[in-house]
C-alpha cells in the first residue's frame, strides 16, 4: 500500500501544473501544423480538441507528449516528466503483427514504474487484467494482438493507458472504430479520470459527443478559432470560420514574418 | 545406429557440436527479433560486413582467432551503424545502398584475404569443423553467453521498440540505443559462428530456424523455443552431414536448417501447407 499512496502523492504533485502554450508554432518541414497558438489547459480540465483535417490536432497532442519538436514559442508542461503523460495514439502507427499477447501489451503501461529491466510484479499483472476487464476485454488476456479487430485493439490500448495511470491523458480519436457500447464505456472512463483530478485532452470529430461530454473545447484550425467553454466555442460562426480557414490553406505559402502578431 | 554417434568420437567434432549448441541457444532468439523487425536482409549485409574486419585482423595478427574475431566485431558494428544512418538518410528505403555495402564488403574482404599468407579463404567464407579449436570453442561459448544474457536484459524495451516505438519514445526511452545494442548482439553471434560456419554462412543458424519457427508458434516465447529446438536439430544433423558427405560445416548446417524450414512450411502447425489443407474453423 505504501507504494500506491506514494504514487498518488506523486500524481497530486504533478497535477498542480497547467499545460501552457505561448505563441506555439509546430511545423512539418517548414509548414506550420499549429500556428502561433496561445492558451492554457487547466489542471484537472476535460478538453476536446476539434477541427477540420490538417488542423494540427494530432501534432499538438504529439508535441505535448514530447514526440514532436517545438519550432517556435513555448510549450510549458510545468515540469511534468515524459512518463507522467499518457498518450493513446491513432492505432495505425503500431506493428499489430508483432506476436505479443494482449495482457503483455497492457502490462507494458507499467513500464514507467517497473523500469526497463526489473521483473514485472504480479501486482502490475493483476492491475493489467483489471484494466482489461474495465474496457470489456476480459478473456482476451492470452490472445495475440494480431488477432483482434480494430475496435478491440483500440480497447487494449485504452487499457494500457489505464495501467499507465498518468496525471495527464492525451487521446487521439479514442472513439473511432469502436461500437456504441464501447464508446459509452470509454467516455465513462474519461469522465472518471476527470473526476480523479487528471487533465484529459481528447481529439474528437463527433461534435454531438463533444457537446454532451466535454466542458472545455479547443476549436483548432492551425490557429485557435475558439478555446473555452464548449457551448461558447462550438457556435455556427466559429465552425464556419474553421472550415473557411481549412479551405484557405495555400499550396505555396510565404514566410510568416510576423511571429508575434497572433500572440494572445 | 553407429553412424549417429561415430562422428562425435573425434575431438574436433565434439568441439564443433558443443560450439554449435551454444550458438543454437543464443542465436535463434536474436533471429526471431530480426525477422519480426524486418531486419533479416540488413543482418545479411551485417554478416558480409564482418569479412573485411576478419581479413584485416588476419593480416595484422596472422591466423589468430581472437584478432580476427575482434576485427570482425568492430567491422560488423561499423556496418550496423552505417545501416542505421542509411535508413535515416533514405527514410527507410535503404535497400539499394545496403546491397552496395554488402558487395563492397565482400569484395574488400576477399581481396585482403587473398593477399594474406596462411589463411584459407574457403575456411573463412564457409567454415570448417576442423577450425573449431579449443580457442574457437571458447569464443563461440563466450559470445553465446554474452548474447543470451544481453538479450534477456534488453528484452522488454526491445519488444516495445519493435511493437510500438512511439510509446517507448513517449515514455522518454531511446529506441535507437536499444536497436544498436540488439544489433551488437547479432554481430557478436555472427562473429562467434564464423570459425565453424564461415562468414558467409554464420547467419544461417540464426535466421533460418527463426523463419521456420513462425510456423510452429503464434506467440513470441513459443517462436523462440521453437527456433532454438530447430537450431539444435540443424546443428547436430548438419554436423553429421558434414562428416559423412565431407562437406564444409557451414553449408552442411545451413542446408539442414533450410531443410527444416521447408519441412516447417509443409507440416508446421501455423500458416503451413498442412494447416491450409485441413483447417476446420472453431465454433466460437
Amino acid at each position: 500500500m505504501g507504494a500506491v499512496s506514494g504514487r498518488l502523492a506523486a500524481r497530486a504533485a504533478f497535477v498542480a501544473a497547467p499545460i501552457v502554450l505561448r505563441n506555439l508554432t509546430l511545423t512539418h518541414e517548414r509548414r506550420p501544423a499549429v500556428h502561433h497558438l496561445s492558451g492554457t489547459f487547466a489542471p484537472a480540465s476535460l478538453t476536446a480538441i476539434v477541427g477540420p483535417n490538417g488542423a494540427g490536432k494530432t501534432t499538438l497532442l504529439r508535441a505535448i507528449a514530447g514526440l514532436h519538436a517545438v519550432a517556435e514559442g513555448v510549450l510549458d508542461l510545468g515540469g511534468l516528466p515524459a512518463r507522467a503523460i499518457g498518450l493513446l495514439p491513432q492505432a495505425s502507427a503500431l506493428d499489430r503483427g508483432f506476436p505479443v499477447s494482449c495482457l503483455d501489451v497492457v502490462a507494458l503501461g507499467a513500464l514507467g514504474r517497473v523500469g526497463a529491466f526489473a521483473r514485472m510484479p504480479q501486482a502490475e499483472l493483476d492491475r493489467a487484467a483489471d484494466a482489461m476487464a474495465r474496457v470489456g476485454m476480459q478473456g482476451f488476456e492470452r490472445r495475440p494482438v494480431g488477432s483482434l479487430s480494430a475496435g478491440q485493439f483500440q480497447r487494449v490500448l485504452f487499457a494500457r493507458l489505464i495501467v499507465q495511470d498518468a496525471p495527464v491523458m492525451l487521446l487521439d480519436e479514442p472513439t473511432s472504430a469502436v461500437d456504441a457500447r464501447t464508446e459509452a464505456a470509454l467516455l465513462g472512463l474519461m469522465h472518471g479520470w476527470h473526476e480523479e483530478g487528471r487533465t484529459v485532452i481528447a481529439v474528437l470529430h463527433d461534435l454531438e459527443l463533444v457537446a454532451a461530454h466535454f466542458p472545455q473545447t479547443l476549436l483548432l484550425a492551425r490557429e485557435a478559432v475558439g478555446w473555452g467553454r464548449t457551448g461558447e466555442v462550438l457556435t455556427p460562426e466559429n465552425r464556419l470560420r474553421a472550415r473557411l480557414a481549412a479551405e484557405a490553406w495555400v499550396e505555396a505559402p510565404e514566410i510568416c514574418d510576423a511571429p508575434h502578431s497572433h500572440a494572445a | 545406429m553407429n553412424w549417429l554417434v561415430e562422428p562425435f568420437a573425434m575431438g574436433f567434432m565434439r568441439r564443433a557440436l558443443a560450439g554449435c549448441i551454444a550458438l543454437s541457444v543464443a542465436g535463434p532468439p536474436l533471429g526471431v527479433f530480426l525477422v519480426l523487425r524486418r531486419l533479416s536482409l540488413s543482418a545479411d549485409v551485417l554478416q558480409h560486413g564482418i569479412l573485411p574486419g576478419v581479413a584485416i585482423g588476419a593480416a595484422i595478427g596472422g591466423a589468430t582467432l581472437w584478432v580476427m574475431g575482434l576485427g570482425g566485431f568492430f567491422a560488423g558494428l561499423l556496418v550496423a551503424l552505417l545501416g542505421g544512418a542509411l535508413a535515416r538518410a533514405t527514410a527507410g528505403r535503404e535497400d539499394s545502398q545496403l546491397a552496395g555495402v554488402y558487395l563492397i564488403a565482400l569484395a574488400l574482404g576477399v581481396a585482403i584475404i587473398s593477399q594474406t599468407r596462411g589463411v584459407d579463404l574457403t575456411h573463412v567464407l564457409f567454415g570448417s569443423v576442423l577450425g573449431v579449436t579449443d580457442e574457437a570453442l571458447f569464443l563461440m561459448a563466450g559470445v553465446a553467453s554474452v548474447a543470451l544474457i544481453g538479450l534477456a536484459v534488453i528484452w522488454r524495451p526491445l519488444v516495445l521498440e519493435s511493437f510500438d516505438p512511439l510509446f517507448l519514445r513517449a515514455l522518454g526511452g531511446h529506441g535507437a540505443w536499444w536497436h544498436l545494442g540488439f544489433m551488437a548482439l547479432v554481430v557478436l553471434c555472427v562473429v562467434g559462428g564464423f570459425s565453424a560456419l564461415g562468414t558467409l554462412m554464420s547467419l544461417g543458424l540464426i535466421i533460418l530456424p527463426a523463419v521456420a519457427a513462425r510456423h510452429w508458434a503464434a506467440e513470441l516465447a513459443g517462436q523462440i523455443r521453437a527456433s532454438v529446438a530447430l537450431a539444435l536439430a540443424a546443428s547436430w544433423l548438419g554436423l553429421m552431414l558434414a562428416y559423412h558427405v565431407d562437406l564444409p560445416a557451414g553449408p552442411a548446417i545451413v542446408l539442414t536448417a533450410g531443410g527444416l524450414w521447408v519441412a516447417s512450411l509443409l507440416a508446421g502447425s501455423r500458416d503451413s501447407l498442412r494447416a491450409r489443407l485441413r483447417r476446420p474453423h472453431f465454433s466460437g
